[in-house]
């Protein structure tokens, strides 16, 4: 059985329908790609997930429960955690802060702790900025800061959108190393992104989608071999 | 000595507007809208603490206590059933509109129930008056009580937003729902939070303005309501050390202008400044920059 799965999800925006009837299915312990051009309905897919955005028609399936219908902030205690796109740390808070709202839903105090110790292991930057507004980090660290937000709820699933955004290289491989570890760690990845071939490089299988309809998925390698998605995805 | 009174009156009753100010700020800042109910609110817990005070025979305490609670319940009351239904679907502008209904509503309630004619209140505070420099300088009961409260409520309050994980959270609401909600924030629960609190406040504003001038009608709330707005918007809205600022500035201006310009002229007076301060620092005098969402 999957751990997460999407089935004929139809969601609208007022009168624009952005996701025209999608399924998927992401399996324990996988590095999922969903990749697409701007506009394609990544980010609502993601949205819809976590219930930020109502789905019309379809139905999610966690662990084999129906949270189709589970307001948004019931979300992350069920063990599924999204980064989402444009990071969204809140700039007000200091970094510690931010970090302690990802573990907003956990009480044992000890626990927590542990999590804010791995976290700083994994980012070492945060915890040398662990007293700064978030708002004053540089684009790559706040991109840090959503993911170890994230991690604090101790996730079973991570969702992220577009890490990578308006990154520089040495920080876009940043990026991908702490995926690659966090999903070595045990934590299910899906990962939505436009830089396609980074993606496809870390995923175990990957889904194109194409304005609110998936119309590839395969494995991760037989994508980047494809001739299609090589020409409208890797630029080649 | 009279400009030192004059000073001390002004911060008086800009502790008044500060706390009732603290109401709009907050709900702005999380809820994201003017809750222009709020100064009727206020009069709403004068007329609990007066009918607890004359025919429940209660104590000046337990007369705060119950305006409190009423208020308290008024306040989530009207954030459930007037606003949150709007929330989602509707523009500001409707939700605006929404408020003024409410007031109106509040005020025309308390006139059917307690009549038009305006009730005297007796003052609920039994801190005796202070007299200073051998009786030159008289410093109210009522003035003492009302600073220390301010001041007290600017205090725990910030604290509570700065050092709790409930007030964090609301701080977290205010900046961004969603991605509060991703951390597992009920956000409705927030902001129904941030209702009860503004009107708890207001209700001791409440009390506290009828007993330094104890006269209440069904419209009492309306003046210092919209002065307060005024305050907070002075202070910069959404910004509670702002609200302090903005509120004791505001009673300031308006005291010294009523002693030594015009009584007629000081609300104009008020207001002029305002709006010069808007021009120079259109966010208000502590008021954050609008943040553009990249
Ligand atoms: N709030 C909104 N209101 C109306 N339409 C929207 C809204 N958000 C997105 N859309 C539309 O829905 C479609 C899918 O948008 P979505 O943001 O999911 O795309 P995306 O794949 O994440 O794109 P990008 O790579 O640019 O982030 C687009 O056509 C977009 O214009
Ligand atoms: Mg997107």
């Amino acid at each position: 059985m999957a751990m997460l799965e999407a089935k004929n999800l139809h969601v609208y925006y007022g009168v624009i329908q952005a996701l025209k009837g999608i399924s998927f299915e992401v399996n324990q312990g996988e590095v999922i790609a969903l990749i697409g051009a701007n506009g394609a309905g990544k980010t609502t897919t993601l949205h819809t997930l976590t219930g930020l955005l109502p789905a019309k028609q379809g139905h999610i399936i966690f662990e084999g429960k129906d949270i189709t219908k589970v307001p948004a902030h019931k979300i992350v205690k069920m063990g599924i955690a999204h980064v989402p796109e444009g990071r969204r740390v809140f700039s007000q808070l200091s970094v510690y802060e931010n970090l302690m709202m990802g573990a907003f839903t956990r009480k044992d105090k000890g626990e927590i702790a542990e999590s804010l110790a791995n976290v700083y292991k994994r980012f070492p930057r945060l915890e040398e900025r662990k007293t700064q507004r978030a708002g004053t980090l540089s684009g790559g660290e706040q991109q840090m800061l959503a993911m170890g937000r994230a991690l604090m709820s101790r996730p079973r699933i991570i969702l992220m959108d577009e890490p990578s955004m308006g990154l520089s290289p040495i920080f876009v491989n940043e990026i991908f190393d702490i995926i690659k570890e966090v999903s070595e760690s045990g934590t299910t990845v899906l990962l939505v992104e436009q830089n396609a071939k980074k993606a496809l490089a870390i995923a175990d299988r990957a889904y194109v989608l194409e304005t609110g309809e998936i119309s590839l998925e395969g494995r991760a390698e037989e994508l980047l071999h494809n001739e299609a998605v090589q020409k409208a995805y890797l630029g080649e | 000595m009279s400009f030192l009174s004059y000073m001390i009156n002004g911060i008086s009753l800009g502790s008044v507007y500060a706390i009732i100010a603290l109401g709009y700020t907050m709900v702005y800042g999380i809820a994201k809208m003017l809750n222009f109910a709020h100064g009727d609110v206020i009069m709403v817990g004068g007329y609990a603490a007066l009918t607890m005070l004359l025919n429940a025979n209660a104590s000046p305490l337990a007369a705060v206590l119950v305006s409190i609670v009423v208020c308290t319940v008024l306040g989530i009351t009207i954030e459930a059933v007037a606003y949150r239904p709007l929330r989602a679907a509707a523009s500001p502008l409707a939700v605006l509109i929404t408020a003024i209904g409410v007031s109106y509503l509040l005020q025309n309630v308390v006139l059917l129930i307690f009549g038009s004619n305006p009730k005297n209140f007796q003052s609920v505070i039994p801190v005796p008056d202070l007299k200073l420099a051998g009786g030159a300088l008289m410093i109210t009961g009522e003035t003492i009580v009302t600073i220390i409260s301010c001041i007290v409520i600017m205090t725990v309050l910030t604290l509570f937003i700065n050092r709790t994980r409930t007030g964090q959270a609301m701080q977290a609401v205010s900046e961004d729902k969603g991605a509060a909600q991703l951390m597992g924030i009920n956000v409705n629960q927030t902001i129904a939070l941030t209702f009860a609190i503004g009107s708890g406040l207001a209700a001791v504003a409440g009390v506290l303005l009828c007993s330094s001038y104890p006269s209440l009608s069904p419209y009492t709330g309306s003046m210092p309501g919209i002065k307060a707005f005024v305050a907070a918007v002075f202070g910069g809205i959404g910004s509670i050390p702002g609200a302090m600022i903005g509120g004791i500035l505001l009673g300031v201006i308006e005291i010294l202008a009523k002693a030594y310009i015009s009584s007629q002229l000081a609300d104009a007076i008020v207001f002029a400044v305002l709006i010069v301060v808007l021009l120079v620092k259109p966010t208000g005098l502590l008021g954050k920059q609008i943040q553009e969402k990249v």
